[in-house]
C-alpha cells in the first residue's frame, strides 16, 4: 500500500459564477487566470460574457419580490446566518485574501475577515431599524396621518472594488440588500476568488436563490451591457476608474437609474465610516403615504 | 379511397391512411435531429428578419373562462400593431378566441389584415356530442371566423376507432364551407411518435388544411421533437400527394429564442415556403411580449425590462 499523502492527486476548486442559487460557468464557455500577489497562478475563473449578466438581472429581478417581501426581522436573521456560515470558513477566507492581496500579511488578511464578517453582523442589526431611523410619521397641516416608508428601489447591479478583494465587496452587499434589493455583482477582475468563496456561504445562508448574483470577468465586457440594462434600477459604480465610471453614469441616465459611488471616507473600508444606515438609505426610495384621520 | 380506415384496424397494422404510406418513426434520431437545429446559432443580421417573421406567424391567443370582450378588444388592438410605439412592427397572423368572442374579435379587426380564429368542436376535449361539435364550428364560421381550430377525437383515435376520427375531421371541414381548417392533435396525449405521426397523416387526408400540436390545456405541449415530427409528416404528405398543409405550433412557446428554433426545424425541414401566414402558424399568448422585448433589444442595444411590455 502506497503511503497516503504524496501519492495523494491535489482537488482544485473550480470557481464558477453565481446566478440564480446555482454555481454555473459562462455561457461563454470562457475563462481567465488569476494570478496572486506574488504573480503565480492561483486559478482559473470565470470570464462572464454579458449574457451571463443579462440572465443574472432576470434573476435577480424575480428573486426580488419575493426577498423584499419577507419580514425585516426574516431578512434580519438571514443576513446574520451569513455572518454565522462565513465565520466557520473563516480560514479558507483568510488564506483566500492572503493570497490575492499584495503586501498582505497573516494578520491583516485575518483582520480583514473579521472585519468583513462583522459588517454582515452590523447590517443584519439595521433591517428591523432602518425604517425608523430613515422614515416616521411626518407632521402636516391637515386631518391626515402622513407616514414616510424607505422602500428597495429593486434591482441593483454593484461593481465591486478590485482590491481588497472581501471586505469591499461585503461593505457595498450588504446595505443593498438588507433593505430588500436584489444585487448583480461584478466582482473584483484582479482577484475574483474570495467573491466566489462568499457566494458558496450565501448559497449556505438561507439567502434565496437570485437575491445576490455574482459575476466574474472583465469589466471592460461587463461594465456596460450592466449599466445599459433596462432592469437595472439601481448602479454602485464604486469599483469603477473615473472613465469606466463616467461612461456607465451616462448610459444608466439613459434609462434614468440611480447612479451610487462610495465616497472618500467610505472607501476606508476598515473604518467605521464604511458602514452607515445611510448607504442603506442610498439605495431606498421614500414611499410616503396620506391617510385621512378619522374622528 | 379510405378502405384501410373502414376496417378499424388495430394499431400496428395500419401503415396506411387512405392510401397514404405512413412511415414508422425513429424516436431518438428525430429527437436528436430536433436538439441539433435547436442548437444552431443565428446571427444578429437574421434575427430582426426572424423576430419580425414570428410575429406575422403568429396566433394571438387568449382561450380564458374569464375572457370578456374589453379583453378581446385589447388583444385585437394589439394583433393589429403590437408595438403603438413603433410602427415597423408587423401585424400577427390572426387572434385565436372561443366561438362566443368571434363576433367582438371581427368586428374588431375589421379592414385589417388580421384574421380571426376561433376554436371549436368542444374545445379542448372533442367529446361533445357529434351534432354540437358540427353545429359549433358552423355558428364560429357564421359569427366571423376565417379559420377554426378543432380538436381531434383522441377518444376514437387512442382506441383505434380511425375511421370515427376520420369521419368526425372530414365532416367539421365540410361544416367549415370556405373558412380555414385547423386540426389540434394534442400530441401529449397520443403516447408516441408514431401515433403522433398517425395522426397528422388521418388529419391531412380528412381535409385539415393546418396540423396543430396541442391546446395549451395541458402541461405536455408543443415541443422541438414533435413540431419535427409533425413536418416531416406535412413533408411526406406534399411528396406523396401534392398538397401544402400548414403547420401551427402551439402552447407553452413563450420566448423569442424557443420561437427561432421552431422557424429553423420548419425551415429545414419544409423549406422557406412553409415560413409564410398560410403555411406556418405559432399560437401563443405571452411570447408576443417576449418578440417585442428582444426586438427592442437589438434597436436599442440595452436589455430590456419585462414590466415596460403589456401585462397581456
Amino acid at each position: 500500500m502506497s503511503s497516503g499523502m504524496s501519492s495523494r492527486l491535489s482537488v482544485n476548486k473550480t470557481y464558477k459564477q453565481f446566478i440564480g442559487g446555482a454555481f454555473e460557468r459562462s455561457e461563454s464557455g470562457r475563462s481567465y487566470p488569476v494570478t496572486g500577489a506574488g504573480g503565480e497562478l492561483l486559478a482559473h475563473a470565470v470570464r462572464g460574457s454579458r449574457k451571463d449578466v443579462r440572465d443574472a438581472v432576470a434573476a435577480a429581478r424575480l428573486a426580488q419580490e419575493g426577498w423584499a417581501g419577507r419580514t425585516a426581522y426574516n431578512r434580519g436573521q438571514i443576513l446574520y446566518r451569513v455572518a454565522e456560515v462565513m465565520e466557520s470558513r473563516r480560514d479558507e477566507f483568510c488564506v483566500e485574501v492572503l493570497r490575492a492581496t499584495d503586501g498582505s500579511s497573516e494578520a491583516i488578511a485575518a483582520e480583514e475577515t473579521a472585519a468583513a464578517i462583522d459588517r454582515w453582523v452590523w447590517y443584519a442589526g439595521w433591517a428591523d431599524k432602518f425604517p425608523t431611523v430613515l422614515g416616521g410619521a411626518n407632521p402636516v397641516a391637515g386631518p391626515y396621518f402622513n407616514l414616510s416608508v424607505p422602500e428597495p428601489v429593486g434591482v441593483v447591479g454593484l461593481v465591486a472594488p478590485d482590491e481588497p478583494p472581501l471586505l469591499p465587496l461585503v461593505s457595498r452587499l450588504a446595505p443593498v440588500i438588507v433593505s430588500g434589493n436584489t444585487a448583480v455583482v461584478l466582482a473584483s477582475e484582479r482577484c475574483p476568488l474570495a467573491a466566489v468563496t462568499l457566494a458558496e456561504t450565501l448559497a449556505l445562508s438561507d439567502v434565496p436563490a437570485g437575491v445576490v448574483n455574482i459575476i466574474t470577468g472583465h469589466r471592460d465586457e461587463l461594465v456596460p451591457p450592466l449599466a445599459g440594462h433596462v432592469a437595472v434600477d439601481s448602479l454602485d459604480l464604486t469599483g469603477c476608474d473615473s472613465e469606466q465610471g463616467t461612461a456607465a453614469a451616462r448610459q444608466a441616465a439613459a434609462t434614468i437609474t440611480r447612479v451610487v459611488s462610495a465616497s472618500t471616507a467610505e472607501r476606508q473600508w476598515a473604518d467605521e465610516a464604511a458602514q452607515s444606515p445611510y448607504l442603506i438609505d442610498a439605495f431606498c426610495e421614500t414611499k410616503t403615504v396620506w391617510h385621512p384621520k378619522g374622528r | 379511397m379510405t378502405d384501410l380506415l373502414a376496417v378499424d384496424s388495430p394499431v400496428g397494422a395500419a401503415d396506411a391512411v387512405a392510401g397514404v404510406r405512413i412511415t414508422p418513426v425513429d424516436a431518438v434520431g428525430l429527437e436528436q435531429r430536433a436538439a441539433l437545429l435547436c442548437a444552431r446559432s443565428i446571427k444578429a443580421s437574421s434575427k430582426g428578419a426572424a423576430l419580425d417573421l414570428a410575429i406575422r406567424v403568429m396566433d394571438l391567443t387568449t382561450l380564458e373562462g374569464a375572457d370578456t370582450p374589453g379583453r378581446v378588444h385589447a388583444l385585437c388592438a394589439r394583433a393589429r400593431r403590437p408595438d403603438a410605439a413603433d410602427w415597423s412592427v408587423p401585424s400577427v397572423a390572426a387572434v385565436c378566441v372561443y366561438p362566443e368572442l368571434v363576433s367582438v374579435a371581427a368586428e374588431a379587426l375589421a379592414d385589417s389584415p388580421v384574421a380571426v380564429a376561433s376554436v371549436a368542436g368542444g374545445f379542448p376535449a372533442g367529446l361533445a356530442p357529434l351534432e354540437a361539435r358540427l353545429a359549433e364550428v358552423s355558428w364560429a364560421v357564421a359569427a366571423g371566423a376565417d379559420e377554426v381550430d378543432i380538436v381531434l377525437n383522441r377518444s376514437a383515435f387512442l382506441s383505434g376507432r380511425y375511421q370515427r376520427a376520420y369521419d368526425e375531421i372530414a365532416a367539421a371541414k365540410q361544416a367549415c364551407g370556405s373558412a380555414h381548417l385547423k386540426v389540434i392533435l394534442e400530441t401529449g396525449e397520443l403516447g408516441s411518435y408514431d401515433q403522433i405521426r398517425r395522426a397528422s397523416m388521418l388529419a391531412m387526408v380528412a381535409g385539415a388544411d393546418f396540423i396543430k400540436t396541442s391546446t395549451g390545456k395541458i402541461s405536455t405541449s408543443a415541443t422541438p421533437a414533435t413540431a419535427l415530427c409533425m413536418a416531416e409528416a406535412i413533408r411526406d404528405m406534399a411528396e406523396q400527394t401534392g398538397r401544402a398543409v400548414g403547420l401551427k405550433l402551439a402552447g407553452g412557446i413563450r420566448t423569442a429564442k424557443q420561437a427561432w428554433h421552431y422557424l429553423v426545424i420548419v425551415g429545414e425541414t419544409l423549406g422557406s415556403g412553409w415560413l409564410t401566414p398560410e403555411r406556418f402558424r405559432l399560437g401563443a399568448s405571452s411570447l408576443l411580449n417576449d418578440v417585442l422585448m428582444q426586438r427592442a433589444k437589438l434597436r436599442d442595444g440595452r436589455y430590456q425590462r419585462r414590466e415596460d411590455f403589456s401585462v397581456d
